[in-house]
């Protein structure tokens, strides 16, 4: 790779992270089987999580760190919610991209993150984009008592590739493709397969790491001790020790694989590391970063003096400990891994898909309105948008007002036993916004202990209800982390 | 714009046992509330002219009705949520105080045990969507939207949660006790303090008890003009006013509503004492059946309805004001508790206690010297509601 034309640097300009409050910690899994526990934790998505919220709130965290208005989006996972529907453009939706944003989804192998980085790079070199928007998110499927349960992990992070306050110009790149069975999953599969540990290691991810590697130093006639890190995928802690002594890099290098404090994020988790690695990292450094899938990307990264100015607030490191410890019970229910007794509530109505087509302003990036005459923001819990105002009774005088990442005040709530949710109690109550506006919504992610008139929230997007094949998001509130 | 007040007359009325009612149809509830009042009211189903009916889930249009027989007359289905049974005596009345009817039917019934579900199964329960929308919103269950009222009335008033606990617990046992009076009630047993706020929670800080029963049920009145009301009976219930309230989502979207009343229960209980010129409710009503859907919606009803001062519903129920022997009883029959709440049914089951015991026929729950008595439902919750406040006295 080389600058464009004009000398434009191009690289990373913002990176932001999302991680699961929820942890399940691998001693509670292996107590469970009256196996053997790799110690740690892991990051667990809730149960009104996946991979399209997860890589909304990254998408969101990256574009409020800087790094401009995106004109590309991408989305990077194995878990995509939709075999045939686009994921990106939920993302892109929901963090209020504009229409003509190019938007797409990056699949089918664990080094999408890295392939949809590096096309990221070539359009923003290019000139067909200015700045793209690549947000990984992975939610991977294991079956219950097996390894992949207590090594994968949920979460998501995204970085903008771009060419203005560059912190991370990526100076070159080298990519390997090897067609090799080591991690799969059928059309047909719920849940991942696997071949054996040994074979894998030294018939596929070793070899094929080292090649592209090795192939990248060569290129730009660097040695491993040129780097300040070396940042890389595996599938675990023990092949990812198993690489660095291969390769001889030296332990201070070795960017640690978070796999101990979240587990295997899958798609996510290359950048997740680069994003630890950034947080501490210095004007000058030269990090390599590495992505595995069916093949090897590797980046050459060099760190510049815009750092400074993005580590003024941690990325990562303040959301590694997870808030809230779930029991097995609780995970094997959000992923459905037991048959859990039906409510004997009444169903959920079916959904209208033109009615959710018509409140897509509100339900994509809740949108409301804001009255022109007398002032007030007002959105309808239903999505319905006002024509008539609440306030003063204008007709059609109004302009969209985006409540979604307005902060709020919790005015008063319940505790919901009633509530259908995976996560019993239900909590929802009546918030008021920062700014005017009042909804009566859900609220996700809290200690019920800790639920309090006066509680400050903030909104996010999340996993309402699934009907007829069809995922439905609404945003719903969280305590202010 | 005179009013409603003294232009019209309850001659009879019906009301069937409420409870579950398992084997019996939404057409035996009919037929049974209906030729109580027939029977009350000394007429042949020939008679009526013309009939309302209220349900909200038992039925659709004007052939629900179809089990009376009532052949080739005008009637109409009404729906408005809780306050559906009001309507349809509204639209009754209104009708013979038009001059288009001399004798009108005001039906309603609810069958909601044949859901399978516990709990009212409604809009709010599983997702907001039947108004039109697509259905994606929040879900949270009634209880919820009423227990906003108590956390926040807790809050404002500086009430500890177990405290405003057994303080709600009052009203249930209250309404328990009058409920235990009553052979139609769903509920005839006393609970104690202790059972109350010891029950399972519902929706925090309200328990089981704090929330009012589902039953089947069906309720009946005959009206006709105050001027014939006399051909038919000697006591009959004059209608002093009739005000429907409703909210647009007010209290849902602006910042200003406080969660500690209820706006539509303070405007239409205003402009239904306006219409039937009483000055002091506390003083001249001698009962109210008010919406104890939820306990705490009884405590701020005491206020939104000017029984008690705002912010001191707590003393008068200290007070026992609102106990059959207290000043100005409430809910003398067992309320929505002891009956439970199927919607269509539930307005008119309040005004046959009402009309019963303004003719002094309330047997071990009979009030003293009855002259005023009053309705009052809630649809909807805090933030958006629809009240609906009937008066009727014993004297034209």
């Amino acid at each position: 790779m080389k600058r464009k034309e004009n000398g434009a640097m191009v690289g990373i300009t913002s990176i932001g992270v999302y991680l699961p409050v929820y942890r399940l910690n691998r001693e509670e899994i292996s107590r469970m089987w009256a196996g053997r526990s790799i110690g740690g934790a892991k990051a667990v998505a809730g149960y009104d999580e996946d991979t399209v919220t997860m890589a909304v709130a990254a998408a969101l965290d990256c574009l409020g760190r800087g790094g401009g208005k995106a004109d590309g989006l991408s989305l990077a996972t194995t878990t995509a919610p939709y075999k045939e529907k686009q994921s990106a453009a939920i993302v892109a939706a929901a963090a209020d991209l504009a229409d003509e944003c190019h938007t797409a989804d990056f699949t089918n192998s664990l080094r999408a993150s890295t392939i949809a980085v590096k096309a990221a790079v070539d359009a923003v070199k290019a000139g067909s984009a200015k700045s793209v928007i690549v947000t990984a998110a992975d939610c991977r499927p294991a079956a219950a008592k097996g390894t992949l349960e207590q090594t994968l992990g949920d979460g998501a992070a995204s970085v903008m590739i771009g060419s203005e306050k560059v912190i991370a110009e990526v100076e070159g790149s080298y990519s390997v493709f090897n067609d090799f069975t080591d991690f799969w999953r059928a059309q047909e599969d719920t849940y991942l397969r696997s071949a054996e540990g040994r074979f894998i290691d030294e018939a596929g991810y070793l070899p094929t790491m080292q090649s592209a590697i090795s192939g990248l130093l060569k290129n730009y006639r660097l040695a491993a001790a040129d780097f300040s890190k070396i940042v890389y995928y595996a599938s675990d802690a023990r092949q990812h020790a198993g690489l660095a002594r291969r390769m001889k890099f030296d332990k201070a290098q070795v960017q640690a694989p978070l796999y101990s404090e979240i587990g295997n994020t899958g798609t996510a988790a290359a950048l997740l590391m680069l994003a630890a690695a950034l947080e501490k990292a210095k004007a000058g450094d030269r990090i390599l970063l590495a992505g595995y899938g069916d093949g090897c990307d590797a980046f050459l990264l060099r760190v510049t003096d815009e750092i400074e100015k993005f580590q003024k607030k941690p990325v990562i490191s303040d959301k590694l400990a997870g808030r809230i410890a779930v029991s097995y019970g609780e995970y094997a229910t959000w992923r459905n891994l037991v048959a859990v007794e039906a409510s004997t509530l009444p169903e959920r109505p079916l959904l209208s898909l033109p009615g959710r087509w018509r409140e897509r302003r509100a339900i994509n990036a809740l949108y409301g309105a804001k009255c022109n005459k007398c002032g007030t923001p007002q959105i309808s819990q239903i999505g319905q948008t006002p024509r008539v105002c609440v306030n003063c009774q204008a007709r059609d005088n109004f302009e969209p007002y985006k409540f979604s990442d307005k902060k709020a005040t919790l005015f008063s709530y319940a505790i919901d036993q009633l509530m259908p949710t995976l996560n019993p109690p239900g909590v929802n109550g009546v918030i008021d916004f920062e700014g005017g506006g009042r909804l009566i919504c859900e609220l996700t992610d809290c200690n019920v202990d800790e639920v309090a008139v006066g509680m400050k929230l903030e909104m996010t997007f999340r996993k309402m209800f699934y009907s007829r094949g069809v995922h439905n998001y609404f945003w719903k509130a969280k305590p202010v982390e | 714009m005179d009013g409603i007040k003294d232009k019209v007359a309850i001659v009879g009325m019906g009301c069937t046992r409420f409870g579950e009612r398992w084997d019996k149809g939404v057409e035996d509830l009919i037929v049974e509330a209906a030729y109580e009042a027939f029977e009350d009211a000394g007429i042949e189903p020939k008679d009526i002219q013309a009939a309302w009916i209220g349900t909200v889930f038992s039925g659709l249009s004007a052939i629900t009705l179809s089990p009376l027989q009532l052949q080739y007359i005008p009637i109409t289905r009404v729906e408005n949520m809780c306050a559906t049974g009001s309507e349809a005596l509204r639209a009754a009345s209104y009708a013979v105080a038009a001059g288009v009817c001399d004798v009108a039917l005001a039906v309603g019934v609810e069958k909601l045990k044949d859901s399978g579900a516990t709990g009212v199964k409604g809009p709010s329960i599983v997702g907001d969507n039947q108004d039109g929308s697509s259905g994606i919103g929040p879900s949270y269950s009634a209880p919820a939207s009423f227990a906003y009222l108590a956390t926040r009335y807790f809050h404002d008033y500086n009430i500890k949660p177990e405290e405003g606990k057994r303080l709600l617990a009052q009203i249930t046992v209250k309404n328990h006790h009058n409920g235990s009076l009553n052979p139609k009630a769903h509920f005839q047993n006393e609970l104690t303090i202790e059972q109350v706020v010891n029950a399972p929670i519902i929706a925090w800080p309200l328990g089981l008890f704090d929330c009012c029963g589902v039953s089947d049920g069906a309720s009946v009145a005959v009206v006709t003009r105050a001027d014939m009301a006399k051909n038919f009976r000697d006591d009959p219930i004059y209608i002093k006013s009739m005000q429907v309230n409703v909210g647009a989502r007010q209290g849902a979207m602006l910042q200003d509503y406080d969660f500690v009343h209820i706006e539509e229960n303070v405007l239409g209980s205003r402009k239904a004492y306006e219409e039937a010129g009483i000055k002091d409710p506390r003083k001249e009503l001698s009962c109210a059946e008010v919406h104890d859907c939820f306990s705490i919606h009884e405590m701020i009803v005491y206020e939104d309805l000017g029984f008690s001062p705002r912010g001191r519903a707590r003393e008068d129920i200290e007070a026992g004001i609102f106990t059959l022997e207290g000043e100005l009883p409430v809910n003398t029959d067992g309320g929505l508790k002891c009956f439970g709440h199927p919607l269509g049914a539930s307005g008119l089951r309040m005004m046959y206690e009402v009309y019963k015991q303004l003719q002094g026929k309330a047997g071990p729950r009979q009030v003293k010297n009855p002259r005023l008595g009053l309705t009052h439902n809630l649809g909807g919750n805090a933030g958006t509601g629809i009240c609906s406040c009937l008066i009727v006295g014993n004297e034209k």
